[in-house]
């Protein structure tokens, strides 16, 4: 028998279909997860068309309109120097947004280089990385994120990379783990016997197989990162006033809690669905990317 | 003509690391003193059961794992001499086929960048449109279509996927192929067909074939020559035809002895081997086999065994071997004179019953 009469076939459904393309079927099937990927998307229109959604400048003050309730002229009310509340929470989905995407993306770039030399090298690189995370993940991640913003001095970039390097040690640990999990793989070894260079195993067929995990845990951080930056900006050590952000928003509203709660109350909720929006995302993306859910 | 492959005094020693601080309380000798040669076109199948070492001779002949002592020649270059980069290049003359066809294929990978890459590497087929019409080629080769080269591994069965592996291994027009358990994990009516694709590919290509099983029923099916692995060293090699008919060892006695064979008349001897292969880590002294020897001497608790040719190409790690009673071959226990009485005996069976019945 030659090999050009062996029978060819190929199982008929699932044609030429990549594994994103698959992730993203079994995604649409998720409810809560398209929920969250509403809202996220929702979000991220509102704060990227914030100046033309807004109805205000959110730094404009009044001193006719202070602490005013929620009306037709203003829908969510007016702060205590009379600048109108949905404008700054519109507004400030930019400072929250960003700050969420930002620092997880410097701790994505930081942190996947690192702990995939530290997974895939092995021995004593692998000791000293894992030291170092071990060390920063003794310390509370909130505790860790407010020295480093207060040592680097109070503003948003300032908060973002605080946040970001704070959140690293997560994505070192969890890219050295899912690394060391890859390299034993048979097409790990197959493609060391094919005359593969060892930075090219790491990049070409570890990183793409480990990305499922990392894109989970990214969507996670980002709303981990969202409430950071609010604790920061509550705290003064993030958004700048005049500048909006939820957290600086909260910060000024606790001292009107009792008269005038809708300052407090919308920052608050936006805060609320947008953490709750990338949980839902990422819950859904650990559903659709593991394989063995099929 | 010098071999293709000389592999002398291969060794690998796994050290085992125990308690917080890593520290060394033993070794794994995993392999441990392998001799032999393999000429261009010629297929060695390396057999033994699970644990004796015959996979990790495979990954040490190709360099995936270091050796601890030991040479290995390849066409003449000690390989373990190289530098990485310099080894990478050869990895061009040496290639492998896993057990596994579901793990060893990258599964974020389009079939067509699979074979592409080892292309790539080796600077074999410049620009995209060579690379492309080899992938092609390749793909025909091992019965599948060049439009399968878009796809993904997970839309291909088991025989499919273990096809694509051999066209990987083929990409860079190798000399050597290790293949370990290359259809264990594969089906019956598959496995024939994969072993009859290696078959055509080695004639066609004059591919050596390092061949691992446990299975000596595809072994016998594929090799030239056998060599028998217990607990890391190599305990018998012969011609597959001269192992088959005449096994010396009495652990490749008792290999071939657990072969089934189909026909339920055939009467044999159970040479049915008693204990558990023991620990690697801590080899029995002497010949390794004698815990489980059924013709044990006194001198095989202290003397370790040679593999000793006897001019014929015909080794055995057993200077008693010429003292056993003769191994009974497979077809030999079946006799036209025992079929016949069986049958009187039946229709002997036969008629009283009918007797009763009236």
């Amino acid at each position: 028998m030659t090999a050009a009469t062996l029978p060819t076939a190929v199982p008929a459904e699932s044609q030429e279909e990549n594994p994103w393309a698959r992730a993203w079927r079994r995604l649409r099937r998720r409810k809560g997860a398209m929920v969250g990927l509403a809202v996220v998307a929702l979000f991220v229109l509102l704060a990227v068309f914030a100046p033309l959604v807004a109805p205000y400048d959110p730094t404009a003050t009044s001193w006719s309109a202070v602490r005013k309730a929620p009306s037709w002229a203003h829908w969510m009310g007016t702060d205590e120097v009379g600048r109108d509340v949905l404008s700054r929470v519109l507004y400030g989905a930019r400072a929250s947004l960003s700050a969420g995407l930002v620092s997880v993306g410097i701790a994505l770039g930081i942190g996947v280089p690192l702990g995939l030399l530290a997974g895939y090298a092995g021995g004593w690189i692998d000791s000293v990385l894992s030291r170092i995370v071990d060390a920063m993940l003794a310390v509370p991640f909130l505790i860790l994120a407010i020295a480093l913003a207060a040592f680097l001095g109070p503003s948003l970039t300032n908060a973002m990379i605080a946040i970001g390097v704070t959140a690293t040690p997560i994505f070192v640990r969890l890219t050295r783990g899912q690394t060391i999990a890859a390299k034993v793989e048979d097409y790990v070894e197959a493609a060391r016997a094919v005359g593969n260079p060892h930075w090219r195993i790491a990049l070409r067929h570890v990183l793409p197989n480990i990305v499922p995990p990392l894109l989970v845990q990214a969507s996670l951080a980002i709303a981990g990162a969202i409430i950071a930056e609010a604790a920061l900006s509550f705290l003064g050590l993030g958004q700048q006033p005049p500048a909006p952000s939820w957290g600086s928003m909260l910060n000024s509203a606790q001292r009107f809690l009792a008269n005038a709660p809708w300052m407090a109350f919308w920052p608050g909720f936006a805060i609320f669905f947008a953490v709750l929006s990338f949980n839902l995302l990422g819950d859904g993306l650990r559903d659709a990317l593991d394989p063995r859910h099929r | 003509m010098t071999a293709l492959l000389a592999v002398r005094d291969l060794a690998k020693h796994f050290p085992v690391r125990r308690g917080a601080f890593g520290l060394v309380s033993g070794h794994v000798r995993a392999v441990d003193g392998v001799d032999f040669d393999l000429a261009a076109g010629e297929t060695l199948a390396i057999v033994g059961e699970s644990g004796c070492g015959k996979s990790t001779v495979g990954r040490l002949v190709l360099r995936l794992i270091e050796p601890s002592v030991g040479s290995v020649r390849f066409e003449g270059e000690d390989l373990l001499a190289l530098s990485d980069g310099d080894m990478r290049a050869r990895r061009q003359h040496m290639q492998v086929i896993f057990q596994d066809p579901y793990a060893s294929l990258n599964p974020r990978m389009t079939v067509g960048a699979m074979l592409g890459e080892p292309l790539m590497l080796h600077g074999l087929a410049k620009g995209e449109a060579a690379r492309r019409a080899r992938t092609a080629e390749l793909l025909d080769l091992v019965g599948l279509r060049p439009d399968h080269a878009r796809r993904y591994p997970h839309e291909f069965s088991g025989g499919q996927r273990q096809r694509l592996a051999i066209a990987r291994a083929l990409a860079v027009e190798p000399r050597l192929i290790v293949a370990d358990e290359p259809v264990s994990a594969l089906d019956v009516s598959i496995q024939a067909q994969v072993i009859n694709l290696m078959r055509a590919l080695q004639r066609r290509f004059g591919l050596a074939y390092i061949f691992i099983s446990h299975d000596l029923a595809v072994v016998k099916h594929i090799a030239d020559r056998i060599a028998v692995m217990y607990l890391g060293k190599i305990v018998e090699t012969a011609t597959t035809e001269e192992l088959f008919r005449q096994p010396r060892h009495p652990y490749t006695r008792a290999l071939l002895a657990a072969v089934p064979v189909p026909d339920p008349t055939v009467q044999r001897e159970r040479a049915l081997l008693e204990g558990d292969l023991p620990s690697a880590m801590a080899p029995p002294p002497g010949c390794r086999f004698h815990t489980r020897c059924p013709f044990l001497r006194d001198g095989c608790r202290s003397d370790v065994p040679a593999l000793a040719d006897d001019g014929t190409g015909h080794a055995t790690a057993c200077p008693w071997w010429r003292e056993f009673p003769p191994a009974p071959t497979l077809a030999a226990a079946r006799g036209p004179d025992r079929d016949r009485a069986r049958l009187e005996r039946l229709q002997a069976a036969f008629v009283s019953a009918q007797r009763e019945a009236t």
